[in-house]
């Protein structure tokens, strides 16, 4: 293929890509507008009006930038996983790996397609926050890098699990079992400076602290994180992730007998 | 000439160690219009999902066009349409995206991906669908879509596995047709179906496959020669009770209006029917007892090979 049509194909998968999801909004953009709402109201407003400061912000504000990328992680991975596996459920990845389209563009496809989805969904959680509390942005840059390289992330990882997927279980079991706990554990609703010691050694293991912090930063100014640490392991977890992805397609992980 | 397709010593052991190919040698001329016969089992799609890499061979090497499939994989998958034998396409997806989008894995352009698409949708009589979800397709217009789809980017060779599976006799002519023509263009076409009249009709070429190995790999009319025996039915006027001495044929009563006869190639038929008629037996109809086809097969499967006259 030239360099020319290898563009088509892949416009054609991110294409395709952004229309399933567009076609399903109500299940895929609405509801983590809804639930991003509900917890701007409870922990923002309700309770958040007895924290008082964290950090020197008013709560509210300290949680949004954590939320919006709960949103952009959690809808990067779920659109990959579930493309991914149905794609391989239904066996319509045939119609790719019978083309001449190869492997990276097939994966960078998929990618993008979760990367748009998370996208889209974090700019409307961050209209929603909107309602609740006026935008300051400290650093545009940071805030934008940060928020691409962790939907990218989390659209390899969603990939890896939808490759190894054998039923529609075992597409929920990471998200549940690990995505969710990291994420809130991740420094979305504190200051891990409020933790003691043991345990903010402890989050320092988790890579979704580095890049709540960095993100965080481009609201507010404010990191328990150094921005090169943050960006260092999101792009190395990149790295390692699609180097892993592109094995799992060449060996046919999955797809192949 | 380059072979369309060319399989040599073409292993498969799946990986719950069932030996699905045990060896296959097998070459496919250009322009040719050949079938892929077995039965249920035989190997078939193994093949064709080893030639299309989708599934990883064992041992042995595949050639497309003189594009192997190991070191020259994106070359022979340009040359290279396939209707699967499942139906793999997404269910929720419009039938005009499906085919269009398969022509974007290609590198073809958007709009002259649709164009296509609208090309062959309209030839399969999807043309109205092509809003519709997939899944609202019914089963025979799912095969059709399926067609659509793998010429979409015009390969030289295109497989087809069952492509008339579940397909009414109408529509199922109105795609031999469609594959003649599609043939007659240039492309060679390959088949699997166990519609053996479909196969007599279509094909110039025939092999055979039963448990992973080539039994048969001829022309049609070769293999259709060795056949020495027909049987016919006949149908009679007045019902018998008992079929009269007929010297020198191998006649039956079946039922007391129906007789049998064998009926050996070359051999002339007119004095069965005057020993018929000479009896008082009026014959009102008479046909082939099976497709010719279909009793070479079920004897080769047998292992009896051919029986002499
Ligand atoms: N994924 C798989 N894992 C294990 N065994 C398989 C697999 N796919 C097929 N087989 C076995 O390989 C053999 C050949 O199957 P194949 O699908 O190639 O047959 P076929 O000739 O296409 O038959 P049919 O006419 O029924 O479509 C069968 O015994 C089948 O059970
Ligand atoms: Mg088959």
């Amino acid at each position: 293929m030239t360099p020319h049509q290898k563009l088509t194909a892949l416009r054609t998968i991110v294409t395709k890509e952004i229309l399933r999801f567009a076609r399903i909004w109500i299940q895929t953009v609405l509801p983590p507008m809804i639930t991003t709402a509900l917890y701007f109201i409870i922990f923002g407003n309700l309770i958040g009006s007895q924290i008082g400061d964290m950090d020197g912000f008013r709560y509210m504000e300290f949680i949004i930038p954590g939320l919006i990328m709960m949103s952009v992680i959690t809808n990067s991975y779920a659109n990959v996983v579930s493309s991914f596996y149905g794609s391989k459920f239904q066996r319509h990845i045939e119609e790719m790996l019978i083309s001449p389209v190869p492997n990276y563009i097939i994966l960078i496809g998929f990618v993008a397609g979760g990367v748009t989805r998370g996208l889209i969904v974090g700019i409307a959680v961050t209209l929603v926050s909107l309602i609740f509390s006026p935008l300051s942005i400290f650093n545009l840059w940071v805030m934008l890098s940060m928020i691409v390289l962790t939907a990218i992330l989390f659209a390899l990882a969603g990939f890896i699990n939808g490759a190894y997927a054998r039923n529609f279980d075992d597409i929920s079991i990471i998200p549940t079992f690990v995505l969710t706990p990291l994420t809130y554990l991740g420094g979305i609703f504190y200051s891990i400076s409020m933790l003691p010691e043991f345990w903010q050694k402890a989050s320092l293991a988790n890579p979704i602290l580095y890049m709540i912090n960095a993100f965080r930063y481009g609201f507010l100014g404010i990191t328990d994180i150094s921005l090169l640490a943050s960006y260092s392991i999101s792009i190395g977890f990149i790295l390692i992730l699609y180097t892993f992805s592109i094995h799992l397609l060449r060996k046919g992980q999955g797809i192949k007998t | 000439m380059t072979a369309a397709l060319a399989i040599r010593d073409l292993k498969k052991t799946y990986r719950n160690g069932h030996v699905a190919l045990k060896g296959i040698t097998l070459e496919v001329v250009e322009g040719d219009f050949f079938a892929l016969l077995g039965p249920n089992g035989a190997g078939k799609s193994t093949t064709i999902g080893i030639v299309a890499s989708l599934v990883n061979k064992s041992a042995g090497e595949v050639t497309i066009f003189g594009h192997d499939i190991e070191t020259d994989l994106a070359a022979a998958k340009s040359c290279l349409g396939l209707v699967p034998q499942e139906f793999n396409f997404n269910q929720f997806e419009p039938v005009g995206e499906i085919v269009a989008n398969q022509a974007g894995y290609y590198g073809i352009e958007r709009r002259e991906a649709f164009a296509r698409a609208e090309n062959y949708l309209r030839r399969l009589g999807l043309w109205e669908k092509r809003r519709g979800m997939a899944r609202e397709l019914s089963g025979g217009m799912k095969r059709r879509l399926m067609i659509a789809r793998a010429l979409v980017h015009e390969p030289r060779l295109l497989i087809l596995d069952e492509p008339t599976a579940g397909v009414d006799i109408e529509i199922r002519r109105s795609m031999w047709d469609f594959l003649r023509e599609i043939n007659a263009s240039g492309t060679t076409i390959i088949l699997t179906t166990h519609y053996l009249e479909e196969a007599e009709s279509l094909c110039r070429n025939i092999a055979i496959i039963d448990e992973g190995e080539l039994i048969e790999n001829t022309s049609t009319r070769r293999l259709l020669n060795t056949l020495h025996m027909e049987t016919f039915i006949l149908d009679i006027a007045d019902p018998l009770e008992k079929l009269p001495e007929l010297p020198g044929h191998s006649v039956r009563l079946v039922d007391e209006c129906t007789i049998e006869a064998d009926i050996c190639r070359g051999e002339v038929v007119n004095d069965l029917f005057s020993q018929l008629s000479a009896q008082g037996i009026h014959i009102v109809s008479m046909r082939n007892k099976t497709n010719r086809l279909e009793q070479l097969f079920v004897r080769l499967l047998e292992g009896n090979g051919i029986e002499a006259c």
